[in-house]
């Protein structure tokens, strides 16, 4: 006879069943019943948030360094709303979530009634798929389907709406298993006819490239692994994208560096002019094509992705390998290793020397100073300082110091970089971070911030203090929202239009407020003093760096433009005016 | 809402000859019969921008409680491909098929028109439904209500010729498709 137990009882025992050892969360009336549940037991552990919003972004920080499924749990109404964004962002950038949210008694379903939102039809669109529980009986196998859908194929943000009564009836509680779920199957293991093309065009590329994303860093550190043994095998150079960085350890000497709209000269223009192009676990973002009209125009693609709806969806491909990263990786070494692949010496000599000609122009270089500090030297002695160290998870604001953290700070293992990248969620480090440390209590977190991006959650400052989590918020301070501003500037007419923070608050007495250490560098060679005073306290510090307030993020390549328009520093800006086309993109 | 009926063949001849690479496509999607599952669909191609030109949808297995969709589409070749791994990736979507590209299928649409009229003009409208195998499924002295089924263009043609015999109204169902010869789907 199954166990009878009380709606509520069985999500606890559903979250524990699925592994879940922490849940982000924050109370409200239609949930009472389930922090009820929760109070009565000591397996699963709950993290206060300040913010809907925050529990959501503390989930992803915690799913993306540990390769979990991150828990949420919020209220009906506006609980379920404030987590919206968070579900957004977490389905852009593929992160694996089951978001639970109260809903009011299923009668009051459709009456307007008291914190009532249409949950399912509100995040519909902004979920991977979201479950209405009308049954205590179906309950607990919706849970379970939700874990399942969320970490399989593609993973993606999953909403659990429970009704209030549904949480206070009795029922029959299912164990977990995954052999039941007969809906849902994505293809994870490549046609090995693809592969077959995919090795046949390796094998005669003259000037081939690799294209890592976030697939990559999805499938897990194995995936990574054959990637960097790829990589080996091949010879041919490598360049990531934002949510590919540690894919393939920096140091490698095959590595280019971050791809696309503020990625190095040598990886956009190896894009540009590459005759095979290997997409592995990317999707042809906006970001990194540019204009798609004239996106690598002499290339072969292949396209590796486990999402079908990716590929051909922006750029059309030769050859597209449905499957996991590491499922294909695999099948294409043992490929490549029977048909006894062979560097082809010559070739892939004359296009290194070709690529190392646009590394001379040492893309990342910046005007040094030691007036002002420049946002790049902050960043720079922040990866310097932090270098020895054993375990470092960098999370990020959206910004300008999202690009520099990205072109600057050298990822040697995934799952170490947290950014929000394709909603671009100004506010996600701060409580990406608290997952982070959560799910790390010992490792060196630190969110590279804005002075704007950092106060669109800054309440999370109260989580942190409440955990005692010694999160390191490391302020990138120009007092703008930079990249409006440097966008304002190129296209514009520098008419920085709201874009200036007036009133910014004290960012030492704000730390002060919170329990937190405060520290503040304002000259060049402060920077390193405040470093380290960031890493020596134990505790959670907000280091507020005043740099440059008129610093540009280059490389650019500007909307509506080509690989090989990329604009390489502020006496480029001129002789390219940005094209009608290009200034209606984002 | 004669207007509907006349707006639609206009929508056709417009959409035809300048967009040379658009292409129509009938594609049966089996779901699950779940509450929200049409929004799912519906919502796909709306957020997305896909064309729906006709869509139908109902319960077509009890035992294992699925329902089938046919949509008529409209794009070009790469949008209809996406269109079908976008719907294949929703969770409650088993099957989807592009029964255009996948060989020939019959494709059906019933209306039902009403119509009133006296004198010639009634027994006109009686002669041509008639000729285009239509049924009276209801009748007073001063109207009829025709039931007909067959392709859009039949449809659409018996509809123009009830119009200026009294055309009243038109509800129509939407295609419904599946493949010939033996296969499923």
């Amino acid at each position: 006879m199954a166990a009878q137990m009380l709606g509520a009882e069985m999500v606890i025992k559903a979250l524990v069943d699925q592994g879940v050892e922490v849940v982000f969360g924050y109370p409200g009336g239609a949930v009472l019943p389930i922090y009820d549940a929760l109070f009565k037991q000591n397996r699963l552990k709950h993290v206060l948030v300040r913010h809907e919003q925050g529990a959501v972004h503390a989930a992803e920080g915690y799913a993306r360094s540990t390769g979990k499924v991150g828990a949420v749990l919020v209220t009906s109404g506006p609980g379920a709303t404030n987590a919206v964004t968070g579900l957004t962002d977490a389905l852009m950038d593929s992160v694996p979530i089951v978001c639970l949210t109260g809903q009011v008694p299923t009668h009051l379903i459709g009456n307007d009634a008291f914190q009532e939102a249409d949950t399912t039809g509100i995040t519909r669109p902004c979920t991977k798929h979201n479950y209405l529980v009308k049954d205590v009986n179906v309950l607990a196998r919706t849970m379970h389907e939700a874990f399942y859908v969320a970490r399989s194929g593609r993973p993606g943000p999953v909403v659990v709406d429970l009704p209030k009564d549904i949480l206070m009836a009795t029922g029959v509680y299912q164990e977990p298993d995954d052999r039941a779920q007969r809906r849902y199957q994505p293809q994870t293991k490549p046609d090995p006819k693809r592969i077959e093309e995919a090795a046949e065009l390796i094998m005669h590329a003259k000037k081939p490239l690799f294209y890592g994303g976030g697939g990559l860093i999805n499938s897990g550190p194995k995936a990574c692994k054959l990637f960097g043994e790829l990589v080996a095998l091949t010879g041919f150079p490598c360049t990531l994208t934002l949510m590919g960085l540690g894919a393939l350890p920096a140091s490698d000497p095959r590595y280019l560096g971050l791809v696309g709209m503020h990625g190095t000269y040598e990886s956009n223009l190896a894009m540009h002019d590459c005759d095979l192009m290997i997409n592995i676990g990317a999707r042809f973002d906006d970001r990194v094509t540019g204009r798609v009209g004239a996106f690598s125009p002499g290339s072969k693609k292949i396209h590796v992705d486990i999402d079908a709806s990716s590929i051909n969806k922006n750029i059309r491909v030769d050859v597209p390998v449905v499957g996991d990263a590491g499922a294909v990786l695999e099948a294409l070494l043992a490929r490549l290793k029977a048909k006894r692949f062979k560097q082809d010496k010559a070739h892939l000599a004359r296009w290194w020397k070709e690529i190392d000609g646009w590394k001379a122009k040492q893309s990342l270089r910046y005007a040094k100073s030691d007036k002002i500090i420049k946002p790049q030297y902050a960043i720079e002695r922040l990866y310097a300082l932090t270098r020895g160290r054993k375990e470092v998870f960098i999370t990020t604001e959206v910004g300008q110091h999202q690009m520099w953290a990205a072109q600057l700070f050298r990822f040697e293992k995934p799952m170490h970089w947290m950014t929000s990248g394709g909603l671009g969620t100004m506010g996600y480090g701060l409580p990406a971070a608290v997952g982070v440390q959560i799910a790390h209590p010992d490792a060196l977190v630190i969110d590279i911030a804005g002075e704007a991006s950092i106060l669109m959650n800054i309440q999370e400052m109260s989580t942190i203090a409440q955990y005692r989590l010694p999160v390191k918020a490391f302020i990138v301070n120009n007092q703008y929202m930079g990249m409006v501003r440097q966008w304002q500037e190129l296209l514009h007419g520098g008419r920085y239009s709201e874009s200036y923070t007036a009133a910014l608050p004290d960012f030492v007495k704000l730390a002060d407020a919170f329990g937190a250490k405060g520290l503040r560098a304002t000259r060049p060679d402060e920077v390193d003093d405040v470093i380290k005073a960031m890493l020596d306290h134990d505790g959670a510090v907000i280091a507020d760096i005043a740099v440059d307030p008129t610093e540009n993020c280059f490389p650019m390549i500007p909307s509506g433009a080509a690989h090989n328009e990329i604009l390489l520093g502020p006496a480029d800006k001129a002789a390219t005016p940005v094209s009608e086309e290009g200034m209606v993109l984002v | 809402m004669a207007q509907s009926s006349r707006s639609k063949p206009a929508k056709k001849s417009a959409a035809a000859p300048p967009d040379a690479g658009i292409q129509r496509a009938t594609v049966a999607i089996l779901v699950d019969n779940e509450p929200g599952v049409l929004a799912r669909v519906v919502g796909l191609f709306s957020g997305r921008g896909y064309n729906i030109e006709s869509l139908t949808v109902a319960k077509v297995n009890d035992r294992d409680n699925l329902s089938r969709i046919t949509i008529v589409t409209s794009g070009t070749q790469m949008i209809i491909e996406q269109i079908k791994a976008q719907l294949s990736r929703l969770v409650p979507v088993h099957t989807v098929r592009d029964l255009t590209a996948e060989g020939p299928h019959v494709s059906r649409e019933l209306a039902l028109i009403k119509v009133a009229a006296r004198g010639d003009k009634r027994i006109e409208s009686l002669r041509l439904a008639d000729i285009f195998r239509a049924r009276v499924v209801d009748s007073t002295i001063e109207s009829f209500v025709f039931e007909i089924t067959g392709s859009t263009e039949k449809l659409d043609s018996f509809i123009n010729l009830m119009e200026p015999l009294g055309l009243v109204d038109v509800s129509r169902t939407g295609i419904v498709a599946i493949s010939r010869g033996a296969e499923k789907f």
